[in-house]
């Protein structure tokens, strides 16, 4: 029998708001233990939690991204369970009543789109982290972290509309970078600002009736989950074909290994006993906010890509390049503004430019050249003072010293040599130079003229304009 | 002259016209302390240095002449449930027995302002679980009119304090009668605000959407000073109501001509203490002397608040008492084991029975599969109750009815029947479940001399009526005058 896998995905993204959801703390990554705290994250008794009015628009912003109806009334509710990274001994999220529900998002995958289902995105706030080490006597020991307590998060989950691991990393690279696009949260993975939890189960293909599921955990890239979802429809069907029977379960991905282990059975599963907040009011989101937020909206990826295929005709692959950021594709935008040369910016952009940024670990926003310096080269180039070959350098010489390019060429003495007198006695030392060379090429061996093209480069350090030196070189050697 | 025996209002004024020094107030307090605590067992921790500090700072703002409040320099106690910054605050629990929180709760904080000299923290039932204060870790408190007798509770230590002149008002916490029923035990008056008019930040949870704070005091003008300066809204408290605060003295003494008092039929009971009944229906006939029209009204949803009560108290209070699991502060009990282990140890020896008994019926009703017959039920029945009251309101301006079944009763008598000592908040639970105000005070004494206490419901946020009400009963009789003789 031939099985299908039916995924859902559960994504956390921490919010990029200053302060926690509930208190004034700073949200700050990589900070000192416990430096980041007051008496309301760290749950002391009596205190009582204030709601963060932009962890909320930042929300709603998420939501309309994704087409989801905002709920005009959401509760907040609390989630109980004991562990020492949860000071108050629940956490405050959204249960019955979330802040927004059905919505979708359309991947695009071998060119093929595909719309997958959003159920519901909910506010919550984030838990400690533990650090486990080792205590004054090396034994071993367990450290508490509450800087991360109380960071806003928003849960995104998914219907179970996947089919197949390649659509789960799709959708979660578009979720991903709508999320950044929004600049609502980084959706970094290895800083942990992003997490994926994914619900996987198989049936026979063409079935209808859901599987049982299991709950795949700590799969901190993108790679790990798509190799965590095909090791566990792997092991569901090696089951089920072998005549064992999936049990409902949580399961961790262990990257050493490629496998996933149970972690506890539906039984072991926790009773969260959730309740409404009392300490909080129903959150309500009036109308005139959400089109607020709605008005504001940036230009969404699959939008913007899709205008750059139509309106700069450059190809599909380029455009999903250059929007790959919102800041790169700014900077493209700019580069073409001041051009007008659609193709040739986005070569010059993703060849030169993202292998310099690549090789630094440097982001767009931080690039030494702007557009404009960018768009100085090319017009060089285009305008005979340069050489392309010499404009790379020239480029990479801007991005190391962040010198304008016009500076770069008059100090090396860059100029192109395009001086048909200049470049004629150039070409005629070279043709007395090699006379043996000169009667194999009149002999019809024709290759040799790209040997005499480089003499001619070797001679002017690269700036002689290639198409005049190959016009006098054809009517010396009488081509 | 004994400073002692002076209300807010008189010590206040001999403050202001400095016939007397709020150190020497301070100081006669803290002697009266001395001298009765012993006997009473009204607080948990006293805080003498902190008190004369306060005390001499009250006085230097006097002699300023700046920012006098009618509280500024007047010896107050808190009961120990409210977060004071440097000053331990245990809740009367073993497994906060040794904290001290960074932080004032916003009712300290408010007290602080108004130059308030803070004597110490009163006892009370764990975590407010309890009718009679005998829930305390540290301590039982007596009741000072028959030290054989508990104070009611859970603020029995504020109502105890002020019966017995250990301070000259207290405030304490009232979820389903906590401060109306001590104050009925202890012939005092207490006062329960609207849900939401005083801030709960800082305030130690028992049950949140039930929980608030309110003042006990020897009379009802004092009890509205006190009120004067707790209530407001607080940012740090989302559930507090952003309403204007009134001057609650202002109308006082304007009379209940026309008032209409509604008499629930449901609460005169069989079974009620049969001097109860008649303290409060002869105190009725005075309210109605006074030119109020006694209507009988209906609440019939009453039968059921017991129960309700229960259920959401006791669902958010397993939820509230959570963090209280030995890794950041507090008790820890075993260092070696699992985690699991020290959390079980920790909460084993850190919660008493009563404690442990309402986290586990509240962790019992929010589990999966009783949820919806339990807490979800109760929340529906509580929006009933609530409607009652909006619907008697129509027919009334307030509510009078007993306070207690009973007047204080024995050190132990209801101890090991933890369902007969839950009656002993019948009357007071649905005021709670409404989040209307309620006050309770002194209307007669049994032939034993124990006081017997009348409440008074009012509309939300309309705590002037029920004080108006109430200070119109007091000043026409002369039952809030007796102290008890110790």
């Amino acid at each position: 029998m031939k099985y299908e896998a039916v995924i859902g995905l559960e994504v956390h993204a921490q919010l990029l708001t200053d302060s926690k959801l509930f208190c004034g703390c700073s949200t700050k990554f990589g900070a000192e233990p416990n430096t980041q705290v007051d008496p309301i994250c760290l749950g002391l008794p009596g205190v009582l939690p204030v709601l963060n009015r932009r962890a909320v628009e930042y929300a709603v912003r998420m939501a309309l991204a994704t087409s989801c109806k905002v709920n005009r009334q959401s509760v907040f509710a609390r989630k109980n369970y004991f562990y020492p990274d949860l000071p108050k001994g629940y956490q405050i999220s959204q249960y019955t009543e979330p802040l927004a529900e059905r919505g979708w998002l359309d991947i695009d995958l071998d060119g093929e789109r595909k719309r997958i289902g959003i159920t519901r995105i909910h506010m919550e706030e984030d838990a400690g982290k533990l650090l486990h080490g080792e205590g004054p006597e090396d034994e071993a020991f367990s450290f508490v972290d509450l800087n991360r307590t109380g960071v806003p998060l928003i849960e995104i989950v998914s219907e179970p509309d996947m089919r197949a691991s390649d659509e789960a990393q799709a959708y979660l690279k578009a979720l991903r970078d709508i999320l950044v696009y929004l600049e609502i949260s980084s959706g970094n993975m290895e800083e942990g600002s992003f997490r994926c939890d994914a619900n996987v189960s198989i049936r026979p293909a063409g079935s209808s009736k859901l599987g049982t599921k299991a709950e795949l955990k700590n799969m901190n890239s993108f790679k790990f989950v798509k190799e965590a979802i095909d090791y566990e429809i792997a092991r569901q069907t090696d089951l089920v074909e072998s005549g064992g029977k999936v049990v409902q379960e949580t399961r961790l991905f262990d990257s050493a290994r490629g496998v996933t282990v149970s972690m506890r059975s539906k039984e072991e599963a926790h009773d969260y006993r959730y309740f409404p907040e009392p300490d909080l009011l129903p959150l309500i989101v009036e109308e005139e906010m959400v089109e607020e937020v709605r008005s504001a909206l940036p230009e969404l990826p699959q939008a913007k890509r899709e205008r750059f295929i139509s309106e700069y005709g450059i190809p599909a692959y380029d455009a999903g390049v250059l929007t790959s950021s919102k800041d790169l594709a700014a900077y493209y935008e700019e580069v073409v503004n001041e051009t007008d040369e659609p193709k040739a910016s986005s070569n010059w952009i993703m060849g030169e430019l993202l292998r310099l940024l690549k090789e630094d670990n440097r982001d767009v926003k931080d690039c030494p050249v702007s557009p404009k310096g960018l768009a100085n080269v090319m017009k060089m180039v285009k305008a005979g003072e340069i050489s392309g070959k010499i404009a790379k350098e020239v480029f990479e010489e801007m991005y190391r010293t962040g010198k304008s390019a016009g500076e770069i060429v008059k100090a090396k003495g860059l100029t192109q040599i395009s001086g048909e007198e200049e470049l004629a006695r150039i070409v005629d030392g070279i043709i007395a130079a090699n006379p043996e060379n000169v009667e194999r090429y009149k002999s019809g061996k024709t290759a040799l003229f790209g040997f005499f093209v480089g003499e001619a480069m070797k001679a002017t350090r690269g700036k002689a304009n290639p198409q005049v030196i190959n016009k006098l070189l054809k009517e010396k050697l009488g081509g | 002259m004994d400073i002692t025996s002076l209300d807010i209002s008189a010590l206040s004024g001999k403050l202001v016209k400095k016939e007397l020094s709020s150190a020497e107030a301070t100081r006669a307090y803290l002697e009266r302390i001395g001298r009765v605590e012993e006997r009473v067992s009204a607080f948990v921790t006293v805080t003498p240095e902190e008190a004369l500090k306060a005390a001499s700072e009250a006085d230097s703002r006097i002699a300023r002449g700046e920012d006098v409040t009618p509280l500024t320099g007047v010896p107050i106690a808190v009961k120990d449930i409210f977060s004071t910054r440097g000053v331990r605050t245990t809740c009367s629990s073993r497994i906060l027995e040794n904290f001290v929180p960074p932080y004032d709760a916003t009712v300290i904080r408010k007290l602080k302002e108004a130059g308030a000299v803070i004597l110490g923290k009163n006892n009370m039932d764990e975590f407010a679980m309890g009718s009679s204060t005998e829930n305390s870790a540290f301590k039982k408190t007596l009741n000072p009119w028959a030290l054989d007798r508990v104070p009611g509770g859970s603020s029995g230590g504020s109502a105890a304090a002020v019966a017995a002149s250990e301070c000259a008002a207290s405030v304490g916490t009232d979820t389903g009668g906590s401060i109306r029923q001590p104050a009925s035990c202890c012939g005092v008056v207490g006062l329960k605000p609207t849900y939401g008019r005083v801030s709960r930040f800082g305030m130690i949870a028992f049950a949140s959407s039930l929980d608030q704070a309110g003042p006990l005091t020897r009379s009802v003008a004092d009890a509205s000073l006190m009120l004067n300066a707790i209530a407001g809204h607080d940012q740090l408290d989302s559930t507090s109501i952003d309403a204007p605060v009134p001057d609650y003295t202002a109308g006082l003494g304007s009379g209940i001509k026309g008032l209409r008092v509604g008499i629930p039929k449901e609460y005169f009971i069989e079974g009620m203490d049969p001097e109860v009944e008649s303290s409060v229906r002869k105190a009725l006939e005075t309210i109605k002397s006074l030119g109020a029209e006694l209507v009988e009204i209906s609440l019939p949803h009453t039968e059921y608040a017991v129960a309700v009560y229960y259920l959401v108290a006791t669902a958010e209070a397993s939820s509230n008492l959570a963090r209280y699991d030995g890794v950041k502060y507090g008790l820890r009990v075993d260092e070696t084991g699992s985690l699991l282990d020290m959390y079980k140890r920790t909460r084993d020896e850190g919660f008493g029975p009563e404690v442990k008994r309402r986290i586990m019926l509240g962790t019992y009703s929010l589990s999966a599969g009783y949820y919806d017959a339990y807490y979800k039920k109760a929340s529906q029945v509580r929006t009933l109750v609530k409607e009652d009251f909006e619907k008697a309101f129509s027919a009334c301006d307030v509510i009078a009815t007993p306070t207690a079944p009973t007047p204080a009763f024995r050190i132990g008598e209801k101890l090991e029947d933890p369902l007969t000592m839950y009656l002993s908040d019948i009357f007071t639970i649905s005021c709670n479940l409404a989040g209307i105000p309620g006050i309770s005070l002194p209307c007669g004494f049994t032939k034993e001399g124990l006081p017997v206490g009348l409440q008074i419901l009012g509309r939300y946020l309309d705590e002037e009526t029920v004080l108006r009400t109430a200070w119109s009963y007091e000043d026409a009789t002369e039952w809030h005058k007796r102290r008890p003789n110790l």
